[in-house]
């Protein structure tokens, strides 16, 4: 069967990277961004994904958008775009002027704002899988338009920690490529990008979408499996359940891991908020950081954490709840409770886990080695670094 | 014959050979043996006994005759033959390229001596078998003496069953203390091999893992934080499946001892050691060797292969029983140990293999033996220096390896979309073996290469001109690499039955069972 595809560019991604700007977000910073020479790059990013894809499923149908949201990226990769959206044709939004910016487009009508992208994931439902281009706000676009269909985002932005993003645009073509329809969760989380410029990691978890479980391996096993295990998340909770201890305090923060948790003790946590449970019973739930301080005042308290997005965070991104006060109360009379998979480890390519919850002492606290459940009965001993020490914004 | 290539008649003088090799494998399309089945057909015709029958009794007998293939012996030799045509193995290839497994050359002089020992009845009393008990005996003594250890046990019938016994006598150990309980957790790395895990967590152990750290040793500050009152033991590969070898493996093993912990050394391939450093030199309590992947026996593929596990003194309690004793009127089976974790397999061990290891170690003696380390150890640098000319390949974390190498093809990767497994299917188009790495793949794009000291110069050159040619064809028609392999005795094959229950079919009556009723 013919394989369909979406594709969506967001044409000004990774704009503000280059100008050191850490964000394109919004019209004026874009303004600035070319006014220091920066150039859209987001095209030829997602024209290399492109390429990849067709050289291994030269019969892809590709539906995209017009113009520089993906039709003269699947041209130049040498595809034949189908057009299933184009943005409403009085637009003249160009927070710029400078043609010689877009070689490949009339700048006339140039499509820059995040409400061009929903709407062009919205029109693309039917897709066995949608492409995107662009960073974290892409990411968050392309989830305001509750996509039927799983996603892959190809990585153009300034921000990347997604877990939706593939590691390189040519591994987003391949992973299309091999796309058999197996999907997992990832997170989509994304920074506040004037708090970041004012020099603080102010970011949060938005939502998840499905991706393509990602497959490492074909061959040459001698042990182990290469596919997804979709017992893992279960396991990694039936153990986090198994070591819970009589009269402590959990704070279960965000993520599908930690909700599977919730799930094993029967109880209704939430998937993008922060639940405190005890014995086997739900204390509160989507707790506010006052509520929390106030409930873990008092006996032993862990924090059950996830690893959220592909950077590495377990603290400081979507569980800003768990802030500095709360961090020093669990770190002196609980601990920290990391959950992730043996292959999200092995992903972080040997970088440490961060912790930035915007105060660097409490953030020392977590720090050093923890071991980080895995499945039943195994750990991983990794470590945790205050984000200050590993990534100074 | 328009259509066809065609190929010119071949002349006196042979024409020059290319650079590459122009490797065709075999391709019989061969049936499943049972498939060939023909009722009644027999390998031979047994004569009547001239006794009468005797019918076994109702307990002992069968309600339905086995489904065995009925064949004649001509058949059934040609099908194991053609079997044998549709491999790639080191009696045909250069094998360097299953890296951690240990592909080395094992003489054929020594199956004439393993072929001896076929005769004996495991159950024949012992004063008609002191040949062999003298063979067991005296390979124990060898191989107490390249690990350091006091004692060790030939019954384990693979690598891994050497790794449980070890478990076992680490379990049976604690608990003699009263601490079995309480030492209920099992540190590894994540590149020991994954055996060590395996079978810690088998026996009721909690597996904690450490990771490397920026050099690509195993991180001593995680071990710190890892070891406690509920350390059982530090089961750990050294060097690592990297090729890297840890050079505080001492303060590795202190730092175990320190909280009650014993330290087991996985010396399944000790090729880059033998004669050069020994288990019980860092301070190890327990040690195991693959017979095969050191001393030169067969794999086996899960057994029967053959494993040895060493022991300090303190340990010598445990050990599996019976063990091999000589007395003043020879040698004799010692049964009576209490404290023993009892038997890993029936009687004393994979005799076959017992025999062919002790063989090739008189054959080199102990100087043969470091030089076997030294050639292995000079053997993979070379390949490494050629490999590592090759655009697009790496090795992470340095240059300084032992035995073998686990390289990475993150760059072809990431400049053509060709992975690393497609690599090795096109490799064997030109008749070589290859290989990635364990689960999960913390090098990306991983291979890992394992020369050995069986191989010639010419050899290594032949499997790194290979690797260059094929990577260069990455870059020129990633779709043909892609494709491959196109001279084999099968094309792709889909993996998802290897790691789906319902598919899976290690057995003719499971795959009967699952695909064809």
């Amino acid at each position: 069967m013919t394989p369909t595809f979406g594709l969506v560019v967001n044409p000004v991604a990774g704009l503000g990277g280059p100008a050191g700007l850490r964000g394109s977000d919004g019209p004026a910073t874009q303004r600035e961004a070319l006014a220091r020479g920066s150039w859209p790059r987001a095209g030829d990013l997602a024209e290399r994904a492109v390429r990849a894809l067709l050289a291994r499923r030269p019969d892809a149908r590709v539906l995209t958008a017009a113009g520089p949201m993906g039709e003269d990226c699947v041209r130049a990769a040498g595809g034949v775009p189908e057009v299933a959206w184009a943005p409403p044709a009085t637009r003249s939004a160009v927070p710029w002027s400078g043609a010689d910016a877009f070689p490949s487009s009339g700048a006339d009508a140039f499509p820059s704002s995040g409400a061009d992208t929903t709407a062009a994931v919205r029109a693309m439902g039917g897709v066995d899988l949608l492409l995107f281009a662009g960073g974290d706000g892409t990411a968050r676009d392309v989830l305001d338009a509750s996509p039927a269909c799983p996603v892959l985002g190809i990585p153009a932005g300034v921000k990347v920690y997604s877990g939706c993003f593939a590691v390189s645009p040519a591994t987003a073509g391949n992973l299309a490529a091999e796309f058999r329809g197996e999907t997992a969760e990832a997170e989509v989380v994304d920074l506040d990008e004037e708090a970041l410029r004012r020099g603080r990691v102010g970011p949060r978890l938005y939502g998840t979408v499905r991706v393509p479980a990602a497959r490492s391996g074909l061959c040459g096993r001698k042990t182990g499996s290469s596919r997804p295990d979709p017992g893992s998340a279960d396991a990694i909770a039936g153990e986090v359940v198994a070591r819970m201890r009589a009269g402590a305090r959990y704070v279960l923060g965000p993520g599908a891991t930690t909700m599977a948790v919730g799930r094993r003790l029967g109880l209704d946590t939430t998937l993008l908020g922060v639940d405190v449970v005890q014995d086997g019973g739900l204390v509160a739930a989507d707790v506010t950081e006052r509520r929390l301080l106030a409930l873990v005042d008092g006996g032993e308290t862990h924090a059950v954490l996830s690893v959220i997005g592909g950077q590495g965070f377990v603290l400081g991104r979507g569980n800003q709840q768990i802030g500095p006060a709360v961090l020093r109360k669990i770190m002196s009379s609980g601990g920290l409770l990391v959950l992730a998979t043996r292959d999200k480890l092995a992903g972080l390519g040997g970088r440490p886990l961060l912790a930035d919850t915007g105060d660097p002492e409490a953030d020392a606290l977590a720090a050093g080695h923890v071991p980080v459940i895995t499945g039943r009965r195994e750990s991983v001993m990794y470590r945790i670094s205050p984000a200050a020490e590993e990534f100074s914004p | 014959m328009s259509g066809h290539a065609q190929e010119p008649f071949a002349k006196l003088p042979v024409a020059p050979k290319p650079p590459l090799r122009r490797f065709h494998q075999a391709r019989w399309d061969e049936p499943i043996i049972f498939e060939q089945s023909r009722p009644g057909r027999r390998g031979i015709a047994v004569p009547a006994a001239g006794v009468p029958a005797v019918e076994p009794p109702e307990t002992v007998r069968r309600a339905r005759p086995p489904k065995l293939p009925e064949m004649s012996q001509l058949h059934v030799l040609r099908h194991y033959v053609r079997l044998s045509q549709e491999n790639l193995g080191v009696d045909q290839a250069v094998a360097v390229g299953q890296g951690t497994c240990t592909m080395k050359y094992s003489p054929k002089v020594n199956e004439a001596f393993a072929a001896a020992v076929g005769e004996l009845h495991p159950l024949q009393p012992v004063d008609t078998v002191q040949g062999v008990l003298e063979v067991y005996w005296r390979l124990e003594r060898m191989l107490a003496e390249i690990s350091g250890m006091h004692r060790v046990s030939l019954q384990p019938a693979s690598g891994s069953a050497a790794i449980y016994a070890n478990v076992a006598m680490i379990r049976a150990y604690h608990a003699s203390r009263g601490e079995g309980d309480r030492r209920d957790q099992v540190i590894t790395t994540m590149f020991s091999h994954p055996s060590n895990a395996a079978c810690a967590k088998t026996a009721g152990y909690e597996v904690v893992t450490l990771m490397p750290g920026a050099d690509g040793h195993p991180d001593i500050e995680a071990l710190r934080a890892a070891v406690g009152p509920r350390t059982a033991a530090l089961m750990i590969t050294n060097p690592e499946d990297t090729g890297i070898f840890n050079p505080r493996i001492a303060d590795f093993v202190d730092l175990v001892h320190e909280a009650g912990g014993l330290a087991c050394y996985d010396q399944a391939n000790a090729n880059g050691l033998l004669g050069v450093t020994r288990a019980a030199d860092a301070g190890f309590d327990l040690c195991h060797f693959n017979l095969h992947k050191t001393f030169s026996t067969p794999h086996a593929c899960g057994g029967p292969a053959g494993g040895a596990c060493g022991v300090v003194e303190r340990l010598e309690p445990f050990l599996p029983a019976p063990t091999v004793e000589r007395g003043g009127d020879g040698y004799r089976l010692d049964t009576e140990r209490p404290q023993s974790v009892g038997k890993t397999r029936p009687f004393l061990g994979v005799t076959p293999n017992v025999v062919r290891a002790y063989a090739w170690i008189m054959a080199l003696g102990g100087r043969g033996l470091r030089e076997v380390a030294e050639i292995a150890t000079l053997n993979n640098n070379y390949l490494m220096d050629k490999v590592l000319r090759i655009p697009g390949a790496s090795a992470p974390w340095g240059r300084d390896r032992i035995e073998q190498v686990r390289y990475s093809w993150r760059e072809l990767f990431e400049d053509t979309g060709v992975r690393s497994e497609e690599i090795g299917a096109r490799a064997a188009d030109f008749g070589v073996h290859y290989w990635t790495s364990h689960h999960p793949h913390l090098v990306p794009e991983p291979f890992t290469l394992e020369p050995t000291e069986s191989y010639s110069r010419e050899d290594l050159d032949e499997y790194a001109a290979i690797l260059a040619h094929v990577a260069d064809e990455a870059r020129r028609d990633p779709g043909l690499v892609r494709g491959a392999p196109y001279n084999q005795t099968i094309h792709k094959i889909d993996p998802t039955p290897l790691d789906d229950p319902a598919q899976w079919a290690p057995t003719w009556r499971a795959y009967t069972r699952k695909h064809l009723s």
